[in-house]
């Protein structure tokens, strides 16, 4: 099909632009508990500046963000408030799970500490390093990019599932492992994104 | 501060007290049912009107026998001579009740809430004991030797949230 157009009109995909624009406007919102929200900040500020990469609009509610950084440790008090905040987020969203902390639970291998945010709620991006410095996490706002450019869809279908209408599995009883309090079972071996 | 002196004179009124010092610190061992009279007494006739810290001891594989489980830790401070003294008290299980000091320091109201909350010991007559830094829902006290260190799998008991639902 011959189209005769003029040369400053392109021609694409809906969503190959839809996520062109996402990518370029990534809205972080900074869940940063420790010392890699320093290193966050520092991602922020003049020398690295995230603002290169479209990612500069800090917001501190979760409503007016689209990717949410968790950096650092998240303790067994904080991890509610987490799944809350990752709840609120608008659709489409991202996560970057920031640091060897967040990822892991890095050196704190004990009762108090979650180890590894991907245990409960999805992480897009893991940034390794304790903390990381501002070039990786400018690294992964990259890969983030990527990512969004090569998966994304303008109706959001690759987060489609039959149950969607459902409530949040965190808000059915089946969600918990056990009811508030009692502790369940074993430990499982494996977080289900890890 | 006399301390010799302030000692015989507490001795006096409480027999079973028993002291020690080292390097310029004095520590005082008394029993849990004299335990408020003298430390009040401190407070009242000897100038110790701070309460700098009320920590614990759980001396569960300790070598050494105590008289009870925990060793509960008062430590008061003189604003006026800036001298120190330390108070303590042993506990056995199952009665880990302390009474509460909070009618003569105000600061003794957290304090005994992080005891309670790190070691299961309650402090009768408090105001409002609850837990200050874990969650309300913690069903252990953590800091007791008998609790492992990763937990009972507090720390995995979390709805897990999927992508497809969030």
């Amino acid at each position: 099909m011959a189209l005769d157009l003029p040369d400053n009109v392109l021609i694409t995909k809906l969503d190959a632009i839809a996520n062109w624009c996402r990518k370029y406007s990534l809205w972080p919102m900074p869940f940063a508990t420790a010392c890699c929200g320093i290193e966050l900040m520092a991602t922020g500020a003049s020398r690295n500046d995230i603002a290169r990469f479209g990612a500069e609009v800090f917001r501190f509610s979760p409503r007016q963000a689209d990717l949410m950084i968790v950096a650092g440790r998240v303790p067994i008090k904080m991890m509610p408030v987490l799944q809350r905040i990752w709840l609120q987020m608008h659709e489409p969203k991202w996560c970057i799970s920031m640091g060897a902390c967040a990822s892991s639970g890095g050196v704190f291998d004990t009762y108090a500490v979650v180890q590894g945010i991907d245990r409960f709620i999805p992480v897009d991006i893991y940034v390794p390093g304790c903390p990381p410095r501002p070039e990786q996490l400018i690294q992964a706002i990259v890969d983030l990019q990527e990512k969004i450019q090569r998966e994304g869809t303008v109706m959001g279908r690759e987060f489609e599932y039959p149950d969607r209408q459902r409530p949040p599995l965190a808000l059915r009883p089946e969600g918990r492992a056990g009811p508030p309090g009692i502790i369940a079972g074993p430990p499982p071996e494996e977080g289900p994104y890890s | 501060m006399d301390v010799p002196g302030m000692i015989q004179g507490l001795q006096r009124e409480f027999p079973s007290l028993s002291w020690s010092e080292f390097r310029g610190q004095v520590r005082v061992w008394v029993g849990r049912d004299g335990l408020f009279r003298l430390l009040q007494r401190l407070k009242e006739g000897h100038g110790f009107d701070m309460l700098a810290d009320i920590t614990c001891v759980d001396y569960l594989y300790y070598p050494d026998k105590k008289p009870g489980r925990f060793g509960l830790v008062y430590v008061l401070s003189n604003t006026q001579t800036n001298q120190r003294i330390v108070v303590r008290t042993f506990l056995e299980e199952p009665e880990l009740v302390a009474p509460s000091v909070t009618p003569l320091w105000e600061a003794a109201n957290w304090l005994e809430r992080e005891v309670w909350d790190m070691f299961g010991i309650r402090f009768a007559g408090h105001p409002d004991l609850r837990r200050i830094l874990l969650p309300e829902d913690f069903a252990s006290h953590p800091l007791r030797k008998d609790y492992p260190l990763q937990g009972l799998g507090e720390r995995n008991n979390f709805p897990v949230i999927r992508r497809a639902e969030s």
